[in-house]
């Protein structure tokens, strides 16, 4: 079911009659229980998109529907009871709680006076919870880690209630096992409450990996959206992210750095040594083709070069540099 | 967990209630307990203590209780909104503003009526005024800009230009207009009587009653302009509506009492420090006590020489270190 709807959607920004767009005419969709990542190289009009969604910046021209209503039009409170957000800045507040801070989110629904009544309670116990918080629940925020900081503001988002969740690069600064986590809890937390969450990010392969649709964005090309596999067949991923010094592996779904290849090798052998020899070997520079006069073969245990045994990729580089040099003139 | 905010917030108003009470009885002339209660029960007692209790020390005590409290809940006002834990009332230029009228209305004395210059009634007025200006003047500058620190900076540059003006009018103005104007700016509860307490106690009332309508979004504004925004918070309306709350609250005390330093920066320090929490819920009234607290001491500190000490050297001389103390502590 689809929770927001962009039409005609121009983004960018409008200054003393100047106008810069730098996304147009986009017609986006939003689903309920999906994870959506917005991706695209730096200047693509990530954060843009992602400000006008929120009502933190006017769209140039179009509109975003929410339910048949323009969220543009509609007032703080309102919209607010509509999308909740995880924004980058850092949050610091002197005495917090993880308790105090996630009771925020409570916010809209909550009487002018913000009393915390006890299905009040329940909710934000049960948002701390979700992230697997209960145990630090009265714990002050300043004492958390990034990784922890980061999940206090999804419990956040999770206590407004909203239909949907945004976040702006939940997982920038953040270590490799934390990113994976927040990724993970972003992707059941769509699916067990059935909220559209739509967040930005830098990690491809997390996104790929994660993501139930991806909305791919590029300064030349506009919004693709589409599940990530589709994507990646039809091409949509190296276009976006073309350059010269570096490819979109569709065999990995990372990217592959451009070297410059002058000298040929023949390599067969042992599966799983193979990838990262063949990584060595591409980083030194060597192609790998069959006719070559140099012939590697990759065992359970080292590489061979004409019988000789070799033990580490740094002798076999040093190897293979002393066979190169008597063919070169 | 529930009850240890209870206990401190008893103990706090038990502490309140206590310096008042002391202010009441310290003094040039010591008037005991006893009498005091006596004199409050309409017994009567000794004429001339019963008009220096009723007349004097009195509304001088209820105007240290209003001007603690309302400077230090502006000083959590500001804090809150520019995130800053040095910001204070004055940092929007309410001080300056009000000393800009104040010394008009002296240095210019010359101009006006004497009757109305020497009335009391003219300084309260340019205060007020003077404060209300360079508000105005910041609210409007706050539609233009979007951020908290460039409103902090502008609010600065109103107060520089104010103090510049009153340092041009000081060069050219008599001795006797300057030296009355220094001790006004050195403060003092004692110049409020009960005529003046029918104007300062409603305008403190209105103040603080805007603060504790405006304590969920101040909650709010903890995240940052944007998260607050997020959570359904007007941020122009809600700065707007601090920015006069803290106007009212600064200006009215300032242009009755003169200014008064330190309070509004180090009182929601301590609350924060004393409570451990950032929920304003808990926090303005906590502020209120321990500001009212403060001042009340201070002033009861500066009756102990045999002539009584201006009111903003004594608030200055506690309120300095503590800064200097919550700097280090926090460093730790």
């Amino acid at each position: 079911m689809s929770i927001l709807t962009t039409k005609n959607l121009s983004i960018g920004y409008s200054k003393k009659g100047k106008t810069d767009v730098i996304q147009s005419q986009l017609n986006l969709e939003l689903r309920a229980g999906e994870l959506v990542c917005l991706i695209g190289p730096n200047g693509s009009g990530k954060s843009t998109l992602l400000r006008t969604l929120t009502g933190l910046q006017k769209p140039l021209s179009g509109n975003a529907l929410i339910d048949g209503k323009d969220i543009l039009k509609l007032k703080q409170l309102e919209k607010a009871l509509l999308i909740s957000l995880v924004l980058t800045e850092r949050v610091d507040i002197e005495n917090a709680t993880v308790y105090n801070l996630v009771s925020l989110g409570r916010h809209p629904h909550s009487d002018w006076w913000g009393s915390i009544t006890e299905p009040e309670d329940t909710i934000i116990r049960e948002a701390i919870k979700m992230v697997h918080l209960g145990h630090k629940i009265h714990q002050n925020i300043n004492e958390l880690s990034d990784g922890e900081r980061q999940r206090v503001m999804i419990a956040k988002a999770l206590a407004q209630d909203t239909p949907i969740i945004m976040l702006d690069e939940p997982t920038a600064h953040l270590d490799l096992p934390n990113r994976v986590e927040i990724m993970l809890l972003l992707h059941k937390l769509a699916h067990k409450t059935d909220k559209a969450i739509l967040l930005s990010t830098h990690e491809l392969d997390l996104a790929l990996q994660a993501a139930d649709r991806i909305w791919l964005i590029s300064s030349d090309r506009g919004v693709e959206c589409g599940v990530p596999e589709d994507l990646v067949f039809n091409g949509s991923f190296n276009s976006a992210f073309e350059s010269k010094s570096y490819y979109f592996n569709a065999a990995n779904g990372n990217f592959s750095m451009n070297y410059p290849m002058t000298k040929k090798v023949w390599v067969t052998g042992d599966k799983t040594r193979m990838y990262w020899t063949l990584r060595a070997l591409a980083r030194a520079g060597y192609m790998v083709v069959q006719d070559a006069n140099i012939q590697i073969l990759v065992t359970a245990t080292g590489w061979k070069i004409d019988d000789n045994e070799i033990e580490t990729v740094e002798d076999l580089l040093t190897e293979l540099e002393s066979q190169h040099q008597p063919f070169e003139p | 967990m529930k009850s240890r905010p209870f206990i401190i917030f008893l103990a706090l108003s038990l502490l309140t209630v206590g310096l008042f009470l002391a202010d009441l009885a310290w003094g040039s002339i010591h008037i005991s307990l006893r009498e005091i209660i006596s004199v409050f029960f309409g017994k009567g007692g000794d004429g001339i203590n019963s008009e220096i209790l009723l007349n004097f020390r009195l509304p001088k005590a209820i105007t240290a209780i209003l001007a603690g409290a309302s400077l230090s809940v502006a000083g959590l006002m500001m804090q809150t909104l520019f995130r800053n834990s040095l910001a204070d009332p004055y940092i929007l230029g309410v001080s300056s503003g009000a000393s800009l009228g104040v010394a008009l209305v002296m240095m210019a004395a010359s101009v006006l009526p004497v009757a109305f210059v020497s009335s009391g009634w003219a300084l309260i007025v340019a205060a007020i005024i003077g404060a209300s200006v360079v508000l105005v003047l910041v609210v409007g500058v706050s539609f233009k800009v979007n951020n908290a620190v460039s409103l902090l900076i502008v609010g600065l540059m109103f107060g520089t230009i104010a103090g510049s003006i009153v340092s041009v009018l000081q060069n050219f103005s008599n001795p006797d207009a300057i030296k009355l104007f220094v001790m006004w700016t050195f403060g003092s509860l004692s110049a409020v009587t009960w005529t003046y307490m029918q104007v300062l106690l409603p305008v403190s009332m209105l103040g603080l009653g805007m603060a504790f309508f405006l304590q969920k979004r101040l909650d709010g504004l903890l995240l940052g302009e944007n998260y607050a925004r997020g959570l359904g918070v007007s941020i122009i309306q809600t700065r707007l509506l601090i920015v006069i709350a803290t106007g009212i609250l600064a200006g009215g005390i300032t242009a009755f009492t003169g200014p008064i330093a330190f309070v509004g920066v180090a009182i929601p320090h301590i609350a924060r420090g004393i409570f451990r929490t950032s929920s304003h819920k808990i926090l303005m009234p906590a502020t209120v006590l321990c500001g009212a607290s403060l001042i009340l001491f201070c002033d009861i500190i500066s009756q102990i020489p045999a002539y009584t000490l201006p009111i903003n050297t004594i608030s200055a001389l506690f309120g300095a270190p503590i800064i200097i103390w919550i700097i280090l502590k926090k460093r730790s």
